[in-house]
């Protein structure tokens, strides 16, 4: 069985890349990888691509280990991935639309983030005068066929209902039951890594803060990590430490608000009512601490922009003492509520084989057996000097997905109060300089719904590619799975369990 | 779940204990927002929101005025599931090409009269996302807007703040007309 390193050795290794190694590789090195991601003991962490380059991260689930292979295709094309790893599908239908670039025997090539609305084809093939106008009529989306018996279709969205992000869902349903539920995205699609082309490592941060609001820290730590890791800067100990804070700050705000919207889609909305405040009381003091009550723009390439002082701690711990006091007796409520009990148990699976084959990270893998957590391993600091447990359960249900939260709630109470404790002095930052040379960093972080990949290339102090891939890749495919023989009206019950980022998937 | 109603009963609202400043703002609102939306209006605003490619920001803060600090359902603001049931269309985002069509199609099947809010910096001017291939760049260039409220995201006061000076304008001009 090869390792990675043996992987590397298969290519030609890129200098000026970091933490983890990367290498240009041929076709036939390429296509190894990915038959043996098939075979379950890697991973993929992600494919993006450059106009004549298709990059592909791999960790190596057993020993955490992280490669980058690399596959020039001058004849915009390279043979694809997803005919061995189907969570590579979505990504590689995005390369098309994006890029131009073509999976070779891929199983689907229907577009997947271009709606044919931007008025030009593949916008980030290349510099000006190689633009290509979009088709002006393009046949209807297909969506998959379905046979047999006499099943309905329901179409819901892009605009929904409730106060969230839009996307469509095709239902095909027999009687009550969903038989297959078909989701097509990229209704959000921004354009944000064309955006990047060229950017200043200060609006890249900015950016990267709103591929998905409620990840804005784990968006700007991801980045500036990645930043720092091209660079090789040395981030001082207190910016470490607030980084974390605010992180774990990030992480309770959106499990307590997870939670309780759940319980509400259940119909039990006393749980919601009562989740809220809690949510409420954090990001008042995430406010009054750092001046923004979603902290955004407060972490930046080479450390954060705003101390913590004496008022911060004294909200936070204020907020964290009236979690403390609540939170159980909203556990037990939880526990003991058998109506709401009958509606999470049991519903919306997710097999521990398919979040395995998926990489599913976050809650939703963590549900369904899957121990990955990006902050222990690989590991960043100061996780590594702090002491948290990292919950998994194997029922693969909404309940499960409900209980994982509940034990991450506990575990941040846990480390925001480690840090604070512990919280060293020094300075907030180092400057960063230019690098003539052009450098590239990559760095995973642990947001509150599973881990966060960004890639990056610096050019002499601009960002000459970037790419951010969000956790959702990997987990709304299982939602398609999670929710077929259950019934139509579990749906948002489910969705909200899985509460994947739309934005941060159409980037 | 007896408990936990009962000492609910007992604890008094939670406006009241909210810790920060914005709490003043919030009571003064309140009591200005309940006269001009009885006004013209009688009880009740209902709001559809639509999220035309926001980074989901501005959702959080939207939802966080349905919480029991803010508790905007006192005011008679409810946020209503269609936009055949709506007064008023609150938009979030850049809009993006590929919700251009869907914010149109919205528009027109809210009834009128209605009003728009933008709220969020994208929702202006398309903010950061502004000159992307795949963003129109502000509400405004796709259905006409009556209101901008700025910020990202604005905070659950200042989202307020804003419906409560879009009923004093459409108030004002109505009594003009």
């Amino acid at each position: 069985m090869p390792s990675l390193i043996d992987l590397m050795l298969e290519g030609r290794k890129v200098q000026q890349h970091g933490p983890w190694p990367r290498a240009v590789v041929d076709a036939s090195i390429w296509q190894f990888a990915a038959a043996e991601l098939a075979q379950g003991r890697w991973s993929l962490l992600g494919l993006w691509g450059e106009p004549s380059t298709v990059h592909m991260a791999i960790i190596d689930r057993g020993s955490a280990d992280i490669a980058v292979v690399s596959l020039d295709c001058p004849d915009r094309a390279y043979p694809s991935v997803s005919r061995h790893c189907p969570p590579a599908l979505r990504l590689e239908r995005t390369l098309n639309d994006l890029f131009g670039l073509s999976a070779k025997d891929s199983p689907d090539t229907r577009p997947w983030v271009d709606h044919n609305c931007w008025g030009v084809r593949f916008p980030l093939r290349d510099s000006l005068g190689d633009r290509i106008d979009a088709p002006s009529t393009t046949a209807p989306y297909r969506f998959l066929p379905v046979e047999g018996g006499s099943p309905h279709q329901i179409a819901v969205g892009p605009v929904h209902a409730g106060i969230i992000e839009p996307g469509h869902f095709r239902f095909t349903a027999s009687g009550e039951t969903v038989v297959r539920l078909e989701q097509r995205l990229g209704y959000t699609h921004k354009g944000i890594e064309g955006l990047m082309r060229g950017a200043s490592l200060e609006r890249g941060v900015q950016l990267a803060g709103r591929v998905s609001g409620d990840s804005t820290v784990a968006y700007a730590y991801a980045f500036s990590r990645a930043a720092e890791a091209a660079l090789q800067l040395v981030v001082p100990d207190r910016a470490v430490w607030l980084r974390a804070l605010l992180a774990e700050l990030e992480r309770l705000a959106n499990h307590l608000g997870d939670i309780g919207a759940i319980c509400n889609d259940a119909s039990f909305s006393l749980m919601q009512a009562h989740c809220n405040v809690l949510r409420e009381d954090v990001l008042r003091a995430a406010n009054i601490a750092f001046g923004h009550r979603l902290m955004r723009d407060v972490i930046v390439p080479g450390g954060i922009v705003c101390d913590l002082d004496e008022n911060g701690q004294a909200a936070i711990r204020a907020a964290l003492d009236k979690v403390h006091a609540r939170f159980s007796a909203l556990i037990e409520l939880y526990d003991n509520t058998a109506s709401l009990q009958d509606r999470t148990v049991g519903t919306g699976m997710v097999s521990s084989a398919l979040a395995r084959q998926y990489g599913a990270g976050g809650y939703v893998g963590r549900a369904s057996g899957c121990a990955f957590d990006a902050r222990r391993a690989p590991g960043y600091p100061p996780y590594d000097d702090l002491r948290f447990e990292v919950p998994v359960l194997d029922e693969g249900d909404v309940n499960a997905r409900v209980w994982i939260r509940i034990r991450e709630v506990e575990q941040c109470l846990s480390l925001t109060s480690q840090i604070m404790d512990r919280l060293p002095g020094g300075p907030l930052g180092v400057p960063v300089a230019a690098e003539a040379r052009p450098r590239e960093g990559m760095a995973l972080i642990e947001g509150f719904r599973g881990d966060i990949m960004v890639w990056l290339r610096i050019d002499n102090g601009r960002i000459d590619r970037c790419h951010l891939r969000d956790p959702s890749w990997f987990q709304w495919p299982l939602l398609e799975a999670a929710i077929k023989d259950n019934i139509v009206a579990d749906f948002p019950l489910c969705n909200k369990s899985f509460n994947c980022s739309y934005s941060g998937q159409d980037l | 779940m007896r408990k936990l109603l009962f000492q609910s009963l007992f604890r008094g609202p939670l406006t009241e204990q909210a810790p920060s400043l914005d709490e003043t703002a919030v009571e003064e609102l309140a009591a200005a927002f309940k006269h001009a939306a009885r006004r013209r209006l009688g009880r009740s605003l209902s709001i559809r929101e639509i999220d035309t490619g926001s980074c989901n920001a501005c959702e959080l803060e939207i939802h966080a005025l349905n919480n029991a600090y803010y508790d905007v359902e006192r005011f008679g603001i409810r946020f209503v599931a269609s936009p055949r049931h709506a007064d008023v269309l609150m938009v979030t985002g850049p809009v993006t090409k590929n919700m251009r069509d869907a914010l149109e199609r919205t528009h027109q099947a809210t009834p009128d009269p209605k009003w728009v809010v933008a709220v969020g910096d994208c929702a202006r001017d398309g903010g950061c996302f502004a000159g992307s291939y795949a963003v129109v760049g502000g509400v405004s260039q796709v259905i006409p807007v009556d209101l901008h409220i700025p910020g990202c995201p604005p905070p659950p006061v200042a989202i307020l703040r804003g419906l409560l000076s879009l009923l004093d304008r459409t108030a004002k001009s109505a009594s003009i007309t």
